[in-house]
């Protein structure tokens, strides 16, 4: 691993300045950030740790409107939230259903919707190029084995599927978070946070260098206690998604839909919300034909690879079923 | 190199240690520590032999760095029996039900069992084995592992 300095932040705002420096880079968890520089992907000058801050470690349920998640609480914290498994369902499974136990108890909401992708030839460094890691080298996956790879999004410089679980779910409920620096704080929707790679894949986010997500906010629903989050995997737990899917409704007293959320994971280079999905439900009754279309819209414009075709159907059915158990919890 | 004073307790006892800012926890307890305990199967947070806990928290000691663990509680396999020795009843429960085979993983097996019961997350075998996921046997000693954890987690509610 490459020699870097350490420092350990009092504070947000020292924190920010201390990013301030040359090649300085936040330490939260590490669960991403160490597991890269291992593999001397990330090659930080400084570490700026803000793991033990605790101003950021918080969940504050006590607004009617709001769920309001602080970015250094933890997955495992989070998931196992009484207010957040009752009101939240897709957003508690979304965190248990990522990773392991020991991770989740490390692992920052902030910075996991950050985490890097796991394409291989990303992490395996050389001899593989990877636009991503190493600018203008090319892309090992657009000719190998994209199995895993994204299905939307992708460009001829970069496939890489986005990794993570937490931010599909709060994309469905259509959640912002809120960023500090230099300047002050501002807020992103987190529909804006992640970006298409592009001609520039190693630009995967808005945000700027000296900058922290603080806080993450989630709009209060009734489609929010009738969701869940569907995750399907090569194992039965522990492995990332092949498909994954955030659902909401809310049902009128006739059992036709008034809300409905559909967000996509697993599949993109970025969180995917299906709003066309959505709206195709609108007004209707969610049935096996009703879901089983909505489903295929939300897959209709997906671009598959050589080996990654079966993710589709995999998909639809996916969007399916978990649009039947958010049915059953909003009835 | 970045040398950085930490102090820490590891199974009850202080440590005081100069460690380098790369250094993770698992190779600080392994080569510095003498307690070797905890495994390195994949060193990328993938496989869980490494699993200690951080203040009652189960987490993997590959993936940590030493630094972080400045002013906090350790405790990995070495600090789990008795005084005397004596077996803690999830080692003797993973004995008594062939929770291992080669036993490399045992240790993070343990740790992350004992955590598991402490959490509650022992409803039934799904929940179980959904929350030792995070470590990896590849003997297969899967059965056996939910069942010590199973059985430890009854007697320890029966109590």
């Amino acid at each position: 691993m490459k020699p870097f300095a350490y420092t350990r932040a009092e504070s947000v705002a020292g924190a920010i300045t201390a990013l301030g420096s040359p090649g300085a880079q936040l330490l939260a968890g590490g669960t991403t950030m160490y597991d890269l520089m291992k593999l001397r992907i990330e090659t930080p000058e400084t570490l700026v740790d803000i793991q033990g801050l605790k101003a950021l470690n918080y969940v504050d349920h006590s607004r009617p409107d709001m769920l309001v998640l602080g970015a250094g609480a933890r997955m495992s914290d989070v998931a196992d939230n009484a207010f957040v498994k009752k009101n939240f369902p897709a957003i508690s499974e979304s965190l248990w259903r990522a990773a392991s136990q020991q991770l989740r108890n490390m692992a920052t909401l902030g910075g996991n919707l950050l985490q890097r992708t796991r394409c291989s030839y990303f992490r395996g460094g050389e001899p593989f190029p990877c636009n991503k890691r190493e600018p203008g080298s090319g892309c090992a996956a657009l000719e190998g084995l994209d199995r895993g790879h994204a299905l939307f999004g992708g460009s001829t410089s970069c496939i890489a599927t986005y990794p993570g679980d937490l931010a599909i779910s709060l994309l469905a409920f259509d959640a912002v978070i809120e960023v500090a620096g230099p300047k002050g704080r501002r807020t992103v929707p987190l529909a804006q946070l992640h970006v298409e790679p592009g001609d520039t894949p190693q630009i995967e986010h808005v945000l700027s260098d000296d900058e922290i997500i603080v806080e993450i906010r989630v709009p209060r629903t009734p489609s929010g206690r009738g969701s869940t989050y569907l995750k399907i995997r090569d194992r039965e737990s522990y492995a990332f998604a092949l498909v994954s899917a955030a659902t909401g409704l809310t049902l009128a007293r006739d059992g036709s839909v008034e809300d409905c959320r559909i967000a996509l994971g697993g599949v993109g280079t970025r969180p995917i919300r299906a709003t066309a999905a959505e709206r195709s439900l609108i007004g209707k009754k969610v049935t096996a034909a009703t879901a089983r279309a909505a489903g295929e819209i939300a897959f209709a414009g997906a671009k598959p690879g050589h080996h990654n075709a079966f993710r589709i159907e995999l998909g639809i059915r996916a969007v399916a079923d978990a649009l039947q158990t958010a049915k059953t919890r909003a009835s | 190199m970045n040398s950085i004073k930490v102090s820490f307790r590891l199974n009850r006892k202080t440590v005081d240690l100069v460690v380098d800012s790369r250094e993770s926890l698992l190779d600080v307890l392994r080569e510095r520590l003498d307690t070797t305990g905890a495994k390195k199967g994949c060193d990328q947070g993938q496989c869980g032999a490494c699993t200690v806990h951080i203040d009652g928290r189960r987490v993997v000691s590959c993936l940590t760095p030493a630094v972080q663990v400045a002013g906090r509680e350790v405790t990995t396999i070495e600090g789990v029996a008795g005084p005397d020795g004596e077996l803690h009843p999830l080692q003797q429960a993973f004995i008594d039900n062939d929770a291992l085979q080669c036993g490399y993983c045992t240790p993070g097996q343990i740790m992350s069992g004992l955590a598991c019961i402490k959490e509650g997350h022992t409803t039934d075998d799904a929940e179980i084995r959904e929350y030792m996921s995070g470590n990896l046997c590849r003997c297969g000693c899967y059965v056996g592992v939910v069942a010590a954890v199973r059985e430890t987690a009854r007697k320890e509610a029966g109590r």
